[in-house]
């Protein structure tokens, strides 16, 4: 899905022109306090203090193990739950600010849910829930109903034949492809896709992709994809962003981070990708365990106590984040020119 | 499940598909469930003696006669016989359904209502709230409930409104619990997220989003309430803390006829008869909604 | 473990403290004079006065909530009026006699529902098991003050075999266990038993059908092996289960028996409640409303904490 820059040339909303980011992430937090046993509260840091941006008309893929905290960021983009600390800037203005209060801006970014089961309300048909939204913005009945209709038909589902539908009543692709209409219907410009195509069918997500490809362009949106699947996400993303323990780890354009890894993290999740090739496949140690708790992280660089290059300062001192080439950026002590870590020259040597 | 999930349903449904409801889908279920179909009949026959009570009575319900007391069953002009002071039982017991119903129904309903709110707000809104409601209701759940009736009324002093009261206290908890609970698990649903990403109020959501999943189960808990609430109010009465004589009311009546154990058994207890039979078909009828319910769900 | 316990009984104290005020409250829910049963009615407006100050009935309400708290905490429930008696006392003796009640009553439940449970349980859909899902819905929603006098009428009214009321022979002082008094106890017992008969046995059936219904006991029995062992599994799940609701059953029968208490005038708290309620002794009642509300508490919790020590998956929040 390469980015598309001319179809969306003319857009009112747009206010920062193409070069300003559409969503800027500054110092993301997000600690939720669980009781543990013995009643004691502990702080669960499902999202750490991360930094990033989306910019205008690209697919950012977003990639990490369960409990990562990729869903947590996602409902905080959506300001689903409140953030401890950071900010959004969306398209230059701050989120809940004065320019942008929350309502409007939960009008330019929409989301799509894994469950596409769950994601429906399974008392109104999928027209209602297609003209839902509308409606809270004070859309009349009528249009609403005729947005949705048009949506739906949009998305490839006869409005004649399914809009009077309950969800149950339709299959799994289907459902999906009502809960991307759904998003669409307040004409979202960012779209987040929370593991959106990952409980499907390997045939209809393929089919909802190209249509995701399709709305893309026609409707000049952008996408944050979150998935744990890294084929799909090496698929259809421009940037990727690897997230470990509600941190981000690397931050690249797709190719760079497929083809030129920097942090092991990331070496170890794309060597663990299955191939049917048998050229393709990696040497790079399989990760081995389970990550550890979000409750009690690691010091100094989360990722220590799996890596295979750990070193006594990689467990002392938080890595900065550090750039490789043009937008392509790691947090690993490795590539951090002239740092105490033994591979870190070596590191230098390639890049250089 | 209604689809097979090897067949998609786009295949095998007609061109114009417009689905029937799922309160369609209960109602159809229940009407082939011929338990449901029978205990629905005595419920529909109690709440017709009740609504045209005076019109069906045989004889005046009130008027005694001190020669004609205690007359056995099949009695000429009386074929349930008399009870303590010489009224016709049946005329009574017709005329007994208006006020027993309505003290059996009314808490349930009222406490259908409060609970519900009380519940559905704890549920949605969480955190502090749902703190102070529910551990509210904690307190009150911790009396049984009967002992919380007559406490209650006892207290008040005996009375219909009395009675009706301490019933409705003792029954939201009840459905303020269920309530909360339902809505706790509709509201980690992704379409109460999604309607929130849209920027609807959490008002609207609770209106459009919550309701019509929640309050199906939560109906379904308060038919089954009644059953004991039937018991309970006609206890109530049968105590002297509920509906006061002349009135005709089955717990009453039981009461006054307990004299007549010895004299008339047959009489004096069937009063409790009726009052089994309206408690038994809405447990009935209540367990047999909550199994055409749960199909889908 | 342990914490779950400290949890739980931390999570008791504001319960006990709001039954506590419920109980405070009632009296000031009721209407007319708290005076009433104490002053003369041609009481002068000195003497009224005095009194109202030496009840404390002039201070703020949560003044007078405390000091009743704080006498109740130390058993000093006030005098009833009816009697005369410290309400401590008539409660008491009361509590012991619905006691020995209840618990007779919940034994029967529980044995009568176990069996039927289980055998419901074990033959899923035959006519047994109809016969027990009856039977359950009967326990449930039968009014029991009825089944009582049904009981009377054929046991004691027309077969002569029991004694109709009462809570021992007359003359007889105090409880004994022999037949004189047993027999006393026996219909009341059995119209009791009826509502946990019910909801014991519905509970053990769901329990049972469920286990049978796992996985590995499946394959036990594909394996043609075991069927003592599946039995044995199948009475360890359900048991703790049936504890539970059997200990549930009997808070609920020592405060619910009033009615019934009331049909067989056994001389229990439901008695006592009904003598309190009729003569307007608001003392007693409030005092024996909160001892019996305690008691339901108390008996919660440690249900909970029993429950939470067989199964130790269970981590409640």
């Amino acid at each position: 899905m390469p980015s598309s820059s001319d179809s969306r040339a003319a857009d009112p909303r747009d206010l920062g022109g193409p070069i300003q980011p559409l969503l800027k992430v500054r110092g993301l937090v997000k600690h939720f306090s669980v009781r543990g046993g013995a009643g004691k509260r502990r702080v669960v840091r499902a999202v750490d203090g991360i930094d990033f941006e989306v910019r205008k008309g690209e697919t950012l893929g977003v990639v990490g193990e369960s409990g990562c905290g990729k869903s947590t960021t996602a409902r905080l983009l959506m300001q689903l739950i409140k953030l401890d600390a950071g900010e959004l800037i969306f398209d230059a203005a701050t989120v809940g600010g004065q320019q942008l209060p929350l309502r409007e801006f939960r009008r330019q970014v929409q989301m799509v849910f894994q469950d596409s089961y769950s994601s429906l309300n399974p008392r109104m048909t999928i027209e209602q829930s297609v003209a839902f939204g509308p409606r809270v913005h004070g859309v009349g009945r009528r249009e609403s109903m005729a947005r949705a209709r048009s949506l739906l038909d949009r998305v490839g589902l006869d409005p004649q034949r399914f809009g009077g539908r309950y969800p149950h009543e339709l299959s799994g692709g289907q459902r999906q492809r009502v809960n991307i209409a759904r998003a669409l219907a307040l004409e979202p410009r960012l779209v987040i896709l929370d593991e959106a195509v990952s409980a499907l069918d390997k045939s209809v997500e393929a089919q909802v992709l190209n249509l995701l490809d399709d709305l893309k362009r026609s409707m000049a949106l952008t996408y944050v994809f979150i998935s744990h699947d890294l084929h799909v996400v090496r698929y259809v993303s421009d940037r990727i962003l690897v997230m470990y323990l509600g941190e981000v780890i690397e931050i690249g354009p797709a190719e760079a981070l497929f083809e030129r890894s920097a942090h092991p993290y990331t070496v170890a999740l794309l060597g663990s990708m299955p191939s049917l090739d048998p050229d393709q496949r990696t040497e790079a140690p399989p990760l081995v365990g389970d990550p550890p708790s979000p409750i009690d992280p690691p010091s100094g660089c989360r990722f220590h106590t799996r890596c295979p290059y750990a070193e006594p300062l990689c467990a002392e001192q938080k890595p900065p984040f550090a750039e490789l080439d043009e937008g392509h950026r790691a947090a690993c002590w490795m590539v951090v020119p002239g740092s105490q870590h033994s591979q870190a020259a070596k590191a230098q040597c390639v890049d250089a | 499940m209604t689809t097979s999930p090897v067949v998609d349903p786009a295949q095998v449904a007609p061109l114009v598909h417009r689905s029937s409801g799922y309160w369609r889908t209960v109602g159809g279920r229940l009407a082939r469930d011929r338990l449901a179909l029978v205990v629905g009949l005595i419920i529909v026959a109690l709440l017709a003696m009740a609504l045209f009570g005076p019109w069906l009575t045989p004889h005046d319900p009130y008027a005694t006669s001190m020669i004609r007391r205690l007359r056995p069953i099949g009695t000429e002009g009386h074929p349930l016989g008399t009870d303590e002071l010489g009224r016709d039982l049946l005329s009574r017991l017709i005329l007994g359904a208006r006020l027993s119903l309505f003290m059996g129904i009314t808490p349930v309903v009222l406490a259908f209502f409060i609970g519900s709110a009380l519940g559905i707000v704890a549920g949605y809104a969480g955190g502090w709230l749902n703190a102070v409601i529910m551990r509210t209701i904690d307190v009150f759940y911790a009396f049984p409930s009967v002992l919380l009736a007559i406490a209650i009324s006892g207290a008040l002093g005996a009375g219909i409104g009395n009675a009706l009261l301490s019933l409705t206290l003792v029954f939201i908890p009840e459905v303020a619990r269920v309530a909360e609970s339902v809505t706790t698990q509709v509201r980690g649903r992704d379409y109460i997220e999604a309607a929130r990403a849209s920027g609807a109020s959490a008002l609207l959501i609770i209106r459009t989003q919550v309701f019509g999943n929640v309050i199906g189960p939560i109906f379904v808990y308060s038919t089954g309430l009644i059953s004991v609430s039937m018991i309970l109010a006609s206890g109530l009465s049968f105590l002297g803390l509920g509906v006061r004589p002349p009135e005709p009311e089955w717990g009453l009546m039981l009461n006054t006829l307990r004299t007549a154990i010895y004299s008339q058994p047959l009489i004096a207890a069937l009063p409790g008869v009726m009052i089994f039979i309206t408690s038994i078909s809405f447990n009935v009828f209540a367990d047999r909604l909550r199994a055409a319910m749960a199909v889908r769900s | 473990m342990g914490g779950y316990v400290v949890r739980r009984l931390l999570l008791t104290i504001p319960i006990m403290l709001g039954v506590a005020l419920v109980c405070f409250m009632l009296v000031h829910l009721s209407p007319g004079d708290p005076l009433v049963s104490v002053l003369p009615p041609d009481a002068s407006q000195a003497l009224r006065e005095q009194m109202i100050s030496l009840y404390g009935f002039d201070q703020p309400y949560v003044v007078q909530f405390f000091k009743w708290l704080f006498n109740a905490l130390q058993g000093n429930l006030g005098t009833s009026i009816a009697t005369g008696r410290p309400v401590i006392d008539e409660v008491l003796v009361a509590a012991v006699n619905s006691l020995r009640l209840a618990v007779l009553a919940t034994l029967l439940g529980f044995c009568f529902g176990s069996l039927f449970g289980f055998v419901a349980g074990y033959f899923q859909n035959s006519w047994i098991d109809k016969l027990a899902s009856m039977l359950s819905i009967f326990g449930v929603s039968v009014p029991h003050y009825w089944l009582g006098m049904v009981l009377v009428i054929i046991f004691a009214s027309q077969l002569y075999w029991l004694p109709a009321t009462g809570g021992g022979p007359t003359g007889s002082d105090g409880w004994q266990w022999d037949w004189d008094h047993l027999q006393y106890m026996i219909l009341p017992a059995i119209t009791l038993s009826v509502i946990p008969t019910g909801i014991i046995s519905r509970t053990v059936r769901a329990v049972v059908a469920e286990t049978l219904a796992q996985e590995f006991i499946v394959g036990l029995r594909a394996r043609g092996l075991g069927e003592a062992a599946v039995f044995r599994h199948v009475v360890k799940n359900a048991a703790p289960t049936a504890l539970a609701v059997m200990g549930l059953q009997l808070g609920y029968l020592m405060g619910g028996s009033i009615l019934v208490e009331t049909v067989f005038s056994w001389p229990g708290t439901g008695l006592l409640l009904n003598t309190a309620i009729f003569q307007r002794d608001m003392p007693l009642l409030q005092g024996s409303i909160w001892v019996l509300a305690l008691f339901f508490v108390s008996l919660n919790l440690c249900v909970d904490i029993f429950q939470a020590l067989l199964d130790p998956r269970i981590e409640r929040s």
